[in-house]
C-alpha cells in the first residue's frame, strides 16, 4: 500500500505555520490530481496558482522555437510549483507536464500577493519560504548553466 | 579482493611503463570508451583498490592518468575507461584492439572502504567521475551484507553522456541498491530527473551520523554537492572526494598535481573533504 499523502499543514512549504495560518491557506486551496503528461501549466496562459505538490513528479519544459522542447528540471512531491503569479503580467513562462500522476494543493495565489487583512503575518512568513525557494533554484540554475560536463569544462 | 594488499604493484619501477596488450574496446558514450587490457601473463593479474589510477602511455606521445574502472574482485581483467579530450588520449584511442600501450601503477589512495563498514553509503558521480567510483561501487555489491543502505547518485549532460548507461540501468532494478540518475538537460521523452546531481541528495534518506559519502566529478559539482550535504549535516571527515589534476610522475616528485601540502597523485587522489576545505577554493593550485 502506498504511504499516505501528505497533508497540508504536512507539506514542507507549510510545515512550521501556526493552526491559524494554515488554516487561512487552507481556505484558498484544494486538492488537485493530473495524470502522467498533463500539462499543469501552459506558457503563456494566466498565472493564479501556487501549487504544493503530494506526490509524483512534473518536469519544466521551455518551448525552443526550432529546436522543440527542452527539460529544464523535474520537481516532485514536497517541492512547490508555479511562481509567475508573483509579479505582472502574471502568466505562465514555462510550461509544467506531470512525468507521472501527480497529486497537488492548488493555493489561490490572489491571497498570497498582497497583505492579507485577516492575517498580516502570513505574507511576510510565506514570502521568506518562497525567498528561500527561488534561492535554491537560483543555485541549481547556476550549476546547470556552467555546463560542467563539457569536455574542457 | 585484498584490502590491505600493497597499494602498488609496479616491479619494473616506478616510472617504467609496462607494455599490454588492449584486448578489447567498448564504445561508452560519443567520446568516451572503455579498454580491457590483457594481463593474463603477470601472475595474479593486476590487483588494485578502489579509485586507485594508472598512467597509460601512447608509446611516442605521452602519458595520462587514468583511474581503473574495472572489477577489484576480478584482477584477471584490467579496465580503464577513457575520455578522448587530447592528443594522448586520442592516440590511446588510436592503438585499436590487438594493439600495445603502456601501463605503470597502480597509485594512489583508495576510497575508504573499511571505514564505511557498517554504515550508509552515498556515492555521488558526476559524468566520467562514475568510472573511479565504479570498482567501489561493485565492491559494495559484492560485499552488500557489511555495509548500510547504499545509493548511487548519478549525474551527466544529457541521457546519451552516461557512461555505463546499461549497467546504471540494470543496477537500478537491484533492490540492494537505490540508484538516481540525472541529467542536466533533455528532451521529451526522458522520464528520470532533470536537473543538478547536488540536489538528488534531497531524495536519499540521510542520517549523518551513519553516512559516508563518496563522489567524483566536476570539481565544481563536487563543491556543490559539499555543500548540500553539509546541510544535511554530514561531517567534513565523512565526505571524500576524487580529485583530477595535472599529473605527470605519479609518485609524488614532480609537483605538477600539487595542492599546496598535498600530492594528488600519491596522498590522492581520494581524500577526506576536511583535509581538502583550505585548499579547494584556492585559484592558484
Amino acid at each position: 500500500m502506498p504511504p499516505p499523502l501528505p497533508s497540508l499543514e504536512q507539506h514542507p512549504f507549510l510545515s512550521g505555520l501556526s493552526p491559524e495560518q494554515v488554516s487561512l491557506v487552507a481556505r484558498r486551496s484544494h486538492a488537485v490530481s493530473f495524470p502522467a503528461r498533463a500539462l499543469l501549466l501552459r506558457e503563456g496562459e494566466q498565472a493564479n496558482t501556487l501549487y504544493l505538490l503530494r506526490s509524483g513528479r512534473v518536469v519544466l519544459e521551455q518551448n525552443v522555437p526550432g529546436r522543440g522542447p527542452t527539460l529544464l528540471e523535474t520537481l516532485k512531491g514536497g517541492d512547490i510549483l508555479g511562481l509567475s503569479w508573483l509579479f505582472p503580467p502574471y502568466r505562465w513562462h514555462l510550461d509544467a507536464r506531470a512525468v507521472e500522476p501527480v497529486e497537488a494543493f492548488a493555493i489561490d495565489a490572489s491571497c498570497l500577493r498582497g497583505p492579507t487583512p485577516e492575517h498580516p503575518v502570513l505574507e511576510p512568513v510565506l514570502a521568506m519560504r518562497l525567498l528561500r525557494h527561488l534561492y535554491d533554484r537560483l543555485e541549481r540554475v547556476r550549476l546547470q548553466r556552467l555546463d560542467v560536463y563539457k569536455a574542457g569544462a | 579482493m585484498n584490502l590491505h594488499a600493497p597499494l602498488s604493484t609496479f616491479a619494473a619501477g616506478p616510472m617504467t611503463p609496462e607494455p599490454l596488450r588492449v584486448r578489447s574496446i567498448r564504445r561508452e558514450t560519443a567520446d568516451t570508451w572503455t579498454f580491457s587490457i590483457d594481463v593474463s601473463r603477470r601472475p595474479g593479474g593486476f590487483p588494485f583498490r578502489p579509485g586507485q589510477f594508472n598512467m597509460l602511455y601512447a608509446f611516442g606521445v605521452g602519458e595520462v592518468a587514468i583511474s581503473i574502472s574495472g572489477d577489484p574482485g576480478r584482477p584477471g581483467e584490467l579496465l580503464h575507461t577513457v575520455r578522448t579530450v587530447g592528443p594522448v588520449t586520442h592516440a590511446l584511442r588510436g592503438i585499436g584492439r590487438g594493439g600495445t600501450l603502456g601501463v605503470r601503477g597502480p597509485y594512489g589512495q583508495p576510497w575508504p572502504l573499511e571505514e564505511a563498514r557498517g554504515q550508509d553509503v552515498v556515492v555521488v558521480a558526476g559524468g566520467l567521475g562514475l568510472a573511479p567510483l565504479r570498482p567501489a561501487i561493485l565492491h559494495l555489491l559484492r560485499h552488500r551484507a557489511e555495509y548500510g543502505r547504499v545509493s548511487v547518485l548519478m549525474g551527466a549532460r544529457t541521457p546519451e553522456d552516461l557512461p555505463f548507461r546499461r549497467e546504471l540501468m540494470r543496477w537500478r532494478t537491484n533492490s540492494r541498491l537505490r540508484v538516481l540518475v540525472s541529467v542536466d538537460k533533455a528532451s521529451p521523452g526522458w522520464t528520470e530527473h532533470v536537473g543538478v546531481v547536488p540536489a538528488l541528495l534531497r531524495d536519499v534518506e540521510v542520517e549523518p551520523a551513519r553516512t559516508v559519502a563518496w563522489m567524483c566529478g566536476p570539481e565544481v559539482m563536487m563543491r556543490f554537492a559539499v555543500r548540500e550535504l553539509e546541510r544535511l549535516g554530514v561531517p567534513d571527515s565523512r565526505i571524500h572526494l576524487s580529485l583530477e589534476r595535472n599529473m605527470k610522475c605519479a609518485v609524488g616528485f614532480c609537483g605538477h598535481c600539487q595542492l599546496v601540502p598535498h600530492f594528488v597523485c600519491k596522498d590522492g587522489p581520494v581524500f577526506p573533504y576536511e583535509r581538502l576545505r583550505p585548499f579547494i577554493h584556492l585559484r592558484e593550485v
